[in-house]
């Protein structure tokens, strides 16, 4: 076994410390050593998207990125971005078009979708949503469901713009 | 669309979308999956897995691994065995099937790849996987069985030396004069051959449990992950040796299963046998690897079908040869013979049919176990019966929807039966097939078809009809001897706040089973929806009965819960009138309050009732127990089954040059009864329509010839992902089922039953101009390419 | 699928990182964005005894202009290539080619250097490599070389860089005006590694056919390889379908679990010569 580590980040806006073993994936660190459970762990080889959480405001996956790598680095999970009310429309849109059945891919699908939300530019049509959920894998919708949501939530978001321009 | 039921009233919940309430605590990533429980002295365990498919285990060395840091035990099969007994996974109502004893190790020959040989139980999975790189195990190969047909050759090699042959089961179906049909000159006849894939489950949550256990107590507790709580309660006491009152299953939020998570699992038994041997906590939670190696896997058939027309087009034979591989076990309990069971019973059920014949072969082989997953056996039995259809239609130059048209079982004509026996009863293949022509529009697609066709480019269309089975009666499984129970059992009662409490003995994953519950709850008992409190997946809280699965949560413990509901406010009811000095029939309950049925006029509200029965019985007059909860318990009688059906249609184009597939529409209707809500109705067809177009066109196990799986990764195994799947349209038909006062039928397993014999036909409709047929899934791009140079 | 243990090391230098690398010797692995690095050691397929974590060192990441040629640093990330203006403008290939690699989450971690360095012979990034007749910088203890794109890549996850030797940049000629690309790429789902893949550069036209050209096919062989036959055809003038005959003339072609051999020469044709007639349809509008 090789030493641990020291390492501090932020999450969901907490400075946390911690001794690691270089091999502890982020999203291990996460839910195990923080009990951020919200996140999952779905291949273990960046497929399918079930652990991506937000390093330094950009979506990546958990499983392939050391919680070493992530010292110094502002992580967010989906408990951050709930609590914070960040996405609450996307979750509001999620929950009404029933756009997550057994509920294990959503905060990936979650944290993929608020990038694409927040890339600016015209709301995105729905192949270019489906196109940039296809790395997030979801067994029970077939996906409908949330492309509903994320294109009610892009128009709504940039009507709202519209109106305050 | 606006479902109207015979419930249907103002602030009514069966019948309307409300979103599902427990969908809330799962967007916030506050669900509660086996995975996120840490309980404390957890440890954890992992598997050295068989490399081979067919081996005998010469020597197990795992001194070193016992010697590392951080692992606290190292098992192998016969150590395990002298814990756990061994299980058989045959039905005695599936005459003649066998299967050897399985025990949850391997002992002394592994028959498949990814079959658990040693256990490790250490501080982490880490360690544990440490530990498993430091274990000897020397293998003495054996000649693998892998293609089914050769497996039941005179002299293929036995995978079980204690049987006479390869053959797990097999059966005859003969009714009818299937000869004639087939020697009638004016008759046509087609004949085919298909291939269907091996393919599994690919949960996102991979299986994972943690075994607890109590020895002051001597109580067993499993955190499962799965469909059928009770059903695992009696596996584990049968072969744990713990009582099965003392064997607790809790089951809370279950990251898919579709059927993956229902059987019984070697190494799941064996984390629960270490769990008691070690006095603490141990969790086994399967990776991704050990997902496709060791999750049951799937179809998996050769199927030869021949069938028979008269010159008006009328049905006259289907003869049907079926061979199916299941891996060296019937899995258990429920066995590996209901999926192919299934196939050779539901074919030809959408349409009349005067003659059947068919044969089932049901072999073992040295791959991953096969047995049930979602919808069972519908997929084979549709896509090769409307591949049929379609050839028949080709044959005698109709329209393939004509043909159907001429065949299909009129809406007026049941209760009915097929010549398998299957009895049926309120379906709709006729108002089905109107509606879905109606919202597809047909007509205008076959001439954009034609003027396509033109310019090169192959669009096809392809029709799916189906018969599926929902709400099983016991005699699906118990009647066989099976552990499963097949009526469910639904608690309802009100607190001292007026809140409704229930509690079911179905599950949820993620389908809105607790969600209907409430629902059906709230509307019997005139309570808001979010004044009911609704409780699953507990074998210490919960009635008992069978889960979910085989489309039966809706049907069954929906219909349980509409009568405990119904039972418990006749008693609040009737407290009511003692308390109010009126009558029970004058009384109703609406918007949380005790009210006048003929006026509305509000008496008392259901808090204070609630407090008066609990806090101030006193004032009860005498003879009224303090008593506001009811059970009650529903199984289907009288039908073995609650069929029900539907249609469907793929609309695809294909690249003649690269064979690729581009779904471009596809549409279903379907009747499941009585719709409880319609938004998880429709998300259940969508989602288990994009699980058949898995099988139809990406997802496969590809094995070596000696045995290896070539694909057990994510990158490699492909399933359906956003971008490639098209929007679905959904339509329905109503027809309740007279097996209930709620008059529903399933729907989970609709969309994976229709939707692969519906793109195969629709690609074989694009290819036709080209002269092109192809009878093998999935259909990847070079499959559709070598039947392009074959030409069919 | 866990990773066995592993030291981990951070140095802030490439020189550090090069010093390190030599000292750990065959157990030291250098990873930059690790998303492919760490999925092969969740399978535990490598087992390294050390990370050498080059995510951090500033000078190797960022885009520059160098005269006519771009120079983009071995760590940036695939997302920052496939946003970056002066990629859009100069080299159109790359930023085509970056929407078929993996997926956003993956782009947003996955580095341009590590695509090269791994050397996959079904990814798009090779491919474009050779097709633009980029260079490779190289940095070791023992000094800075360079190496052409057309010596770099040398079979199924092997390139020119010897053990220890760090990929810190890529150097891009800037296509003259008038050069134009072609990209083609199948695959059973979007995002996945190629079935097979075409990345093409054809240099300004004159007298009717291209001045020259530069046809790399990936998803073929054990490597990206460059069709010399297909690129003597073009410039020759032949038509599409007979420069799309030619399209792996001397490719050792290898079959995968999704595309046999013969699949996969048909794919390469096919994508040749659509791209080839579309480029030429495109030529017949604007003229």
């Amino acid at each position: 076994m090789s030493a641990t580590l020291p390492i501090t980040l932020t999450v969901n806006g907490e400075s946390v410390s911690a001794d690691v073993a270089p091999r502890v994936p982020l999203v291990d660190f996460l839910r195990e050593t923080l009990g951020l459970t919200g996140t999952h762990l779905g291949c273990a080889h960046g497929v399918c998207g079930a652990c991506t959480v937000r390093v330094d405001g950009a979506a990546v996956r958990g499983c392939l990125m050391l919680a070493v790598q992530a010292d110094g680095a502002t992580v967010e999970t989906v408990e951050g971005v709930s609590d914070s009310g960040e996405i609450a429309d996307l979750q509001d849109a999620f929950h009404r078009h029933n756009a997550l059945q057994c509920g294990f891919c959503t905060a990936g699908m979650l944290m993929t979708a608020a990038e694409l939300l927040d890339a600016g530019g015209p709301p995105p049509e729905r192949a270019e949503i489906r196109e940039h959920i296809s790395g997030n894998y979801c067994r029970c919708t077939g996906y409908q469901s949330i492309v509903d949501a994320v294109e009610e939530v892009a128009q709504a978001r940039a009507a709202d713009k519209g109106g305050q321009a | 669309m606006n479902v109207t039921t015979k419930y249907d009233r103002p602030n009514s919940y069966i019948g309307s979308s409300v979103p599902r309430p427990n969908a809330a605590r799962l967007l916030q990533g506050r669900g509660r999956y086996v995975d996120d429980k840490i309980l404390p002295r957890m440890l954890h365990a992992a598997f050295l897995r068989s490399p081979h498919a067919h081996a005998r285990i010469t020597r197990i060395d795992t001194e070193a691994a016992r010697a590392l840091p951080g692992v606290v035990a190292v098992y192998d099969g016969a150590e395990i065995a002298r814990h756990v007994t061994p299980w058989q996974g045959v039905l005695t109502h599936l005459a003649g099937m066998r299967s050897p004893d399985q025990p949850a190790l391997a002992i002394d020959v592994a028959r498949w790849q990814g079959e658990p040989v040693v256990m490790v139980v250490a501080q982490s999975r880490a360690i544990a996987e440490d530990a498993l790189a430091l274990i000897e195990v020397e293998y003495d190969p054996l000649p693998a069985v892998t293609d089914m047909e050769a497996a039941l050759t005179e002299d293929a090699p036995r995978i079980h030396p204690e049987i006479d042959s390869n053959l797990c089961w097999q059966r005859d179906i003969d009714a009818g004069d299937v000869e004639a049909a087939f020697d009638d000159p004016a008759n046509t006849v087609v004949e085919r051959r298909f291939t269907f894939g091996r393919h599994t489950g690919v949960t996102l949550e991979p299986r994972v449990c943690i075994g607890d256990y109590d020895p002051s107590e001597d109580r067993l507790t499993m955190h499962y992950s799965g469909q059928a709580p009770h059903m695992m309660q009696s596996v584990l006491s049968r072969h744990l040796g713990v009582p099965e009152a003392r064997v607790r299953v809790i089951a809370e939020d279950v990251g898919g299963s579709f059927g993956i998570k229902i059987h019984t699992y070697g190494d799941e038994i064996a984390t629960m046998a270490a769990a008691k041997l070690l006095k603490r906590p141990v969790k086994f939670a399967a990776d991704r690897l050990e997902s496709f190696m060791t999750d049951i896997h799937a179809r998996d058939h050769r199927v030869t079908a021949r069938a028979a027309i008269d010159a008006e087009g009328r049905l006259q034979a289907v003869e049907i040869d079926d061979i199916t591989g299941i891996g060296p076990y019937s899995v258990y309990p429920r066995s590996s013979g209901i999926e192919g069971n299934q196939v050779i019973n539901l074919i030809g059920a959408p349409y009349e049919l005067p003659a059947y014949r068919a044969r089932l072969r049901v072999a073992f082989q040295n791959k991953v176990p096969m047995c049930q997953y979602r919808a069972v056996g519908h997929p084979i039995a549709m896509a090769v019966m409307e591949g049929i259809m379609d050839d028949l239609a080709a044959a005698s130059g109709r329209d393939p929807v004509e043909l159907r048209r001429i065949n299909l079982r009129a809406d007026d004509s049941y209760p009915s039966a097929s010549p398998q026996g299957m009895k049926f009863a309120d379906l709709s293949h006729q108002a089905c097939l109107d509606k879905l022509l109606d919202m597809m529009d047909y007509e205008r697609l076959k001439a954009d078809q034609d003027r396509l066709r033109a310019q090169g480019v192959y669009r096809g269309i392809g029709f799916v009809n189906m018969v599926e089975v929902t709400n099983p009666s016991p005699m699906f499984y118990g009647v066989g001897g099976a552990p499963i129970a097949a009526q469910d059992g639904a608690t309802a009662r009100l607190d001292a706040s007026g809140a409704v409490h229930v509690a079911n003995s179905i599950t949820e994953q993620g389908q809105g089973s607790e969600s209907i519950l409430a629902q059906i709850t709230a509307d019997v008992m005139g309570v808001d929806l979010a004044d009911v409190h609704v409780t699953t997946g507990d074998t210490a809280t919960v009635p008992y009965g069978g889960g979910t699965w085989a489309s039966r949560g809706a049907g069954i413990g929906g219909e349980a819960m509409l009568r405990a509901a119904t039972a418990l406010k006749d008693q609040v009811l009737e407290v009511a009138a003692a308390i109010l000095q009126g009558r029970p029939e004058a009384l109703d309950i609406r918007a949380g309050n005790i009210v006048d049925r003929d006026s509305g006029q509000i008496r008392m509200g259901l808090a204070d009732l609630g407090r008066t029965v609990y806090y101030r019985g006193n004032e009860l007059p005498d003879g009224v127990a303090p008593e506001l909860i009811a059970t009650r318990h529903f199984k289907v009688s009288d039908y073995p089954f609650v069929f029900t059906n539907g249609i469907m249609a793929s609309h695809v184009e294909v690249d003649a040059e690269t064979g690729i597939v581009t779904l471009l529409d596809h549409w279903v209707v379907e009747d499941v009864g009585t719709i409880l809500n319609e938004k998880l109705v429709d998300e259940q067809i969508r989602g288990g329509v994009v699980q058949g177009i898995g099988g139809a066109l990406y997802e496969e196990c590809v094995y070596s010839e000696d045995g290896q799986l070539q694909n057990a990764t994510m990158a490699d195994y492909l399933v359906p992902m956003a971008g490639e799947m098209p929007d679905i349209r959904i339509a329905h038909v109503s027809t309740p089922t007279r097996t209930s006062e709620l008059g529903a039928k399933g729907a989970g397993e609709a969309g994976t039953a229709g939707a692969p014999g519906a793109v195969m036909n629709a690609v074989n409709d694009a290819l036709r101009p080209l002269g092109a047929r192809l009878s093998q899934m999935p259909m990847t791009p070079e499959r559709v390419l070598k039947s392009l140079r074959q030409g069919g | 699928m866990k990773t066995n243990a592993f030291a981990y090391q951070r140095p802030d230098t490439a020189e550090e990182a090069v010093r390190l690398a030599a000292e750990g010797g065959d157990g030291a692995r250098f990873i930059a964005g690790g998303q492919s690095l760490l999925a092969a050691l969740n399978f535990r397929l490598d087992e390294p005894e050390a990370l050498i974590d080059i995510s951090r060192i500033a000078t190797l990441r960022g885009i520059e202009r160098r005269e006519n040629r771009l120079l983009i640093g071995a760590l940036t990330r695939h997302a920052e290539v496939a946003a970056s203006p002066e990629v859009a403008r100069d080299l159109p290939l790359i930023a085509r080619a970056m929407r078929e690699v993996a997926h956003p989450a993956i782009r947003n971690r996955g580095t341009f250097g590590g695509s090269l360095a791994l050397a996959d012979p079904a990814a798009e990034m090779p491919a474009c490599a050779l097709a633009l007749d980029a260079v490779m910088h190289v940095l070791s203890p023992e000094g800075r070389r360079q190496v052409p794109a057309a010596e770099f890549f040398c079979g199924m996850y092997e390139t020119a860089l010897e053990p220890g030797e760090l990929l810190t940049g890529v150097e891009i000629p800037l296509p003259e005006p008038g050069a134009r690309h072609g990209f083609s790429e199948l695959a059973r789902r979007h995002g996945d590694y190629a079935m097979a893949g075409l990345a093409m550069m054809l240099g300004p036209r004159s007298g009717g056919v291209p001045s020259w050209a530069r046809v790399a096919f990936f998803g073929l062989s054990d490597c990206p390889a460059r069709s010399a036959a297909a690129e003597a055809a073009i410039l020759s003038g032949a038509r599409p379908e007979d420069c799309a005959a030619k399209a792996c003339e001397e490719i050792e072609v290898f079959g995968d679990l999704n595309a046999d051999e013969a699949t996969k020469r048909h794919y390469a044709e096919v994508m040749l010569r659509r791209e080839l007639t579309r480029l030429a349809n495109d030529e017949e509008r604007t003229a």
